[in-house]
Order: C-alpha cells, then structure tokens, then sequence
C-alpha cells in the first residue's frame, strides 16, 4: 500500500510572536519550530497502518523553507519511508487553495492509495487543506476523525468528532483521504536507532516551481494582536504572596470561601 | 448581497447554530436565503427561500451529495456568500463547495471590518484580517462570535432539491461517549488541569486544589488525549459546558474550543506562565506563575482559611 501523509512546521504556540515587517504574517526569526500538532496524529496513524498491513511505503510531504527538514526528519524517524521537501521560502503568502494544489499536483499519478493530513495547522487553522487535496484528487476525504480502522480490502471505518462527545461513524473504500484529529492516537517518541536509520532515508527536495499551480483567492491584509479586552488582573510576585493575595480576591470577589 | 446559510440537521434535529449566521447576514445587510438537508415535513422556521433536501434519501452525513445539493441551490440562489458554521459539518463540507466555486473560504470567522473577514491565528494568539479575491465568498462563522438573532416570523418558500448522486460514504450512524460519575455541570467550583501541567503526577495537585476548595477537577483537551483524566471530566466543545461560580484554569492556554466551554463562569482565575495566553482575555485574575509550585502552596493556605 502507498501511503501520503502531509505535515507542516509550525512555531511552538507558547512563543513570543512579533508581527513581521509587512504586517502580514509573523516574523519567523526567533520561533522555536515543530511539527504540527495535528499532522503528528497523521504520521503516527500512517505508521501504524503501515505495521498493520506490512507491506507499504510511506512518504511524508512538507512545504517550506530548508528548516522544515529537521521536522520531516523525526516523522522519518517514527517510521515513514522517505521524505519529499517542497521548497519553498515563503510558504504563508499562499493560501489553502494554493498550498492544496501543490500537494494535489505532486500526488496526482502516484497512486497513493491512503493519504492522511492533519485536520487543521496550529497557526493559520484554516482547515481547508487536506479536504481540498482529496477534492482535487476525486478521493473520498472524512474530516476531523479521533478513531480509524482499515479492514482489509481497501475499506475504512472511520468515527468523526462532532460537537458534545458524539462521533459520527463513516465508512469509505479507498483510496481516500483523512484529516485527523488531535486524540486519534498517541503519537510514538522517535526512538536512537531509528533516528539513526532515518539518517539515511531518502529526503528529497523539490522545488516549488514545479507543482505550484493557481494563484491565491484570498489575501491576508494584515496581521495583528487582538486587543486586551476588560479588566483582567494580572498578579505577579512571589510564590506566597501569589496567594495569600488570590485568597483575599475570592474572599472579596465571590462566595466559594464563605 | 445574496447570501446562502447553511443550516445544520444532527440526531433528528436542526441546530440553533444557524440563528448565528441570521445575525451575521443581518450585519452585512445580506438577502439571506436557507439550505438544510432535513426532514421534509418540518423544516425550520425562516422567512424566505428554503432550499430544501431530504435527510431520508441524503442522510445526515454525506459530504458527496450535500455538496452537489448544495451547489445546486447555490446556482439557483445566484449567490455571492456561502455561509456556514465552523462546526465539525461545516469546516467538511465548506472547503468542497469552495473548490468547485473556485471561491476563497475565510475560515473561522470572528467579525467583519470595512468588508474584510477576521479570523483567528496561531491559537487565538493573534488575528488576520482576509480580503476575498474571489466572485463568491465561502465563510465558516466561530461559535458564538455572532450573537444568535431569531428569524423573523413571515411566510417561508420551500423550494425542493433532488440530485443523483452515487456518494462513496456511508454514514452507519453515531456514537455518544459514555458518561462518568462527575457532573461538573453541578460544581460550584472547578479546577482544571492544562498542557502545562506537564505531567500525570501533577492531576494530583490540581485535584488537591479542587478539594480544597470544595469543587471538581476538569481538564482541557490535550490532558484527556493523553488519557491523564478520564472524558467525562473534560470542559468545552467537545467535552461538558459548564459554569461555576468559580473556574480556575491552570496550565490552560485557552483555545477557542475550551473557552466555549466555560466562559460563562462566574470568576475566572488564570494559573499560567505565558502572559499572552489567549486565556487571559477571560480571566478575571491572571496568576503569572508556574502552577507546580504555586498549587500546593495555595492549596496549603487554603485548608488554613
């Protein structure tokens, strides 16, 4: 079986954003970089297919500049077979169409017969990109899945998160696409051996020029800091006097210590 | 501007969420027009078109032939906005209709500035203001960022939908989490637990906290994804809502989704080491501090009060 799974890099979200110069995007220069959360979901369900059915080959995809390498290293360490690196410096001037058009233009006429994304990035949260690269592929795409089973034969059961603890169960026969949800699995920690042996796995780069396709349809105007709403108290200070001083609000402020 | 809400139709129901996008059509001073997917001899109350499918034949979930319905009454509406919910049917089925109208989909969007869409970024942290490019415009509105407005009363036209469709889904039907023995609906005060926690070992400190003081423990998401705490206890969208007299929120950054879930509490007490939290937009009080070692100090003084 082939299997895609498609990542992207994302800064760690506890960092310290700056606005970059244009106003457009925030200014990549100090952030701590990591695989998306939710594609690491993606790679650990590709992998586990993978030890199900024996057999397969795996190929993780991510677009950006040379840094991305390092995160498309550690999915090769938790277990895909070879990496493609669509290089690209400036991967947030294109939009979910554009960056889908990419991934669907690299795909088409690969056969992947299983392609899995994860349901939304960490930082543009658009959620778009993975249901429009099965759109553009004419493949079955179920988004936003926290349980997956394939059962032989090319067919999946699938359950969608919905709102309120109910899941949705969906049964699709690939090839087809999935975007997964933070909770699918428990992604593994890369073990020394087998970043060791990913070392030594194929990491191809690609050059942007030759998949990217149409223009944008939306353009980010600017970027910016949400204004500090309302009156939140910050308390800041030593440990003990944190709380004495949190004790004497809620005695002031509300009733659960009377 | 001609805009089309889609409507939702979950477990035998039509969702409230559509009165949302009625106030969003309402401040663009849209002509609305309604699509669901229902049951035919009760569709929801809406002064105008209803486009209108039925859910016996095209199912609850099936993002193949609600596409192509959808699509239909688009055309047929001449429409120049899609208007969705950012909900688990409306982030799937939008990006379909998108791609097949060659429009931008704004995603998540939380207001609109001189034309412009507002959206979030990098977890709530920071906005993005998005012009469309585009002859239609597909929109996914956040929960709650459009404050719901009931339709007015007046006469509704139905107009029927039929498409053929051999749709590749099969939607087998739905599953609902087993419940816990905690009703967190019914405390006075809740404790819960973040990514910041760090580790297992330290539920224990927030769960001494909620002791203390006389309430339950919760948790965010990514503490129940790691199975640290059972489901039952977790708060937001896809877990409990609730609203205490007091929530305290420690090592929770504050994502949309858990916010959902517990912004209506009464006094919100923020524990956290990263002062641009988006939590900190809710809470009453933020605590600058690491909660492993503010924690059992507060939970310390607390049992001498």
């Amino acid at each position: 079986m082939k299997i895609l799974v498609c990542m992207k890099h994302v800064p760690d979200m506890e960092s310290k954003f700056k606005i970059a110069a244009d106003g457009r995007w925030y200014d990549g220069g100090d952030l701590a970089w990591r695989i998306n959360e939710y594609d690491e979901y993606a790679v650990e369900q590709a992998v586990r297919l993978k030890e199900q059915l024996g057999n397969s080959d795996i190929t993780v995809l991510s677009i950006g500049p040379e840094r991305v390498k390092e995160a498309m290293k550690k999915a090769l360490a938790m277990g895909c077979d070879r990496g493609v690196h669509v290089l690209d410096d400036r991967p947030s001037d294109r939009d979910a169409m554009a960056i889908a058009t990419i991934i669907a233009a690299f795909a088409r006429g690969r056969n992947f017969d299983c392609i899995f994304t994860g349901m939304q990035s960490q930082d543009r949260g658009s959620g778009q990109v993975g249901i429009l690269v099965g759109e553009m592929l004419g493949l079955p795409a179920v988004s936003t899945i926290v349980d997956f089973s394939c059962n032989g034969d090319n067919r999946y059961t699938v359950k969608r998160e919905l709102e309120g603890g109910v899941r949705a169960v969906v049964e699709v026969r690939g090839p087809a696409l999935f975007t997964c949800q933070l909770g699918l699995n428990t992604p593994r920690y890369p073990t020394l051996p087998n970043i060791m042996k990913a070392k030594k796995k194929e990491l191809l780069t690609v050059p942007v020029t030759e998949l990217a396709g149409t223009g944008n349809v939306q353009d980010t105007v600017q970027l910016f800091f949400p204004e500090k709403k309302g009156g939140g108290l910050l308390l800041e200070g030593e440990i003990p006097e944190l709380a004495d001083k949190l004790i004497a609000i809620l005695k002031e402020k509300t009733t659960v210590l009377a | 501007m001609n805009m089309l809400l889609v409507a939702e139709y979950r477990q035998g129901k039509v969702l409230g969420n559509f009165h949302e996008l009625l106030a969003f059509a309402a401040q663009l001073q849209g002509q609305p027009s309604l699509f669901i997917v229902c049951d035919v001899n009760a569709p929801p109350a809406f002064p105008g078109r209803v486009y209108l499918a039925d859910v016996a034949t095209y199912k609850e979930y099936d993002p193949s032939s609600h596409q192509k319905l959808l699509l239909e009454a688009v055309r047929r509406e001449g429409a120049e906005m899609v208007v969705f919910a950012h909900s688990s049917y409306g982030w799937d089925l939008a990006p379909r209709i998108a791609l097949a109208l060659g429009a931008a989909q704004i995603s998540e969007v939380t207001a609109v500035v001189d034309g412009d869409c507002v959206v979030p970024a990098c977890n709530s942290k920071l906005r993005r203001r998005v012009k469309s490019l585009s002859h239609t415009t597909v929109v996914t509105l956040q929960s709650g960022a459009f404050s719901a407005q009931a339709p007015e009363v007046g006469p509704s036209t139905i107009i029927p939908l039929e498409i053929d469709d051999a749709t590749p889904y099969t939607f087998q039907g739905y599953e609902t989490a087993a419940a816990g023995g905690v009703d967190l609906g019914k405390a006075a005060v809740i404790v819960s637990a973040g990514r910041g926690i760090g580790k297992p070992e330290n539920v224990a400190l927030v769960a001494e906290l909620a002791k203390a003081l006389k309430g339950e423990y919760g948790a965010s998401r990514p503490v129940v994804d790691a199975q640290w705490v059972e489901h039952y206890r977790q708060v937001g969208t896809t877990g409990q809502t609730v609203a205490p007299k007091l929530y305290m929120a420690c090592g929770i950054s504050g994502a949309i989704q858990h916010l959902a879930g517990m912004k209506k509490s009464e006094f919100v007490v923020a524990v956290n080491t990263d002062k641009d939290a988006p939590i900190g937009e809710i809470a009453d009080v933020m605590v600058l501090a690491d909660l492993k070692q503010f924690l059992p100090v507060l939970t310390e003084k607390l049992r001498m009060v």
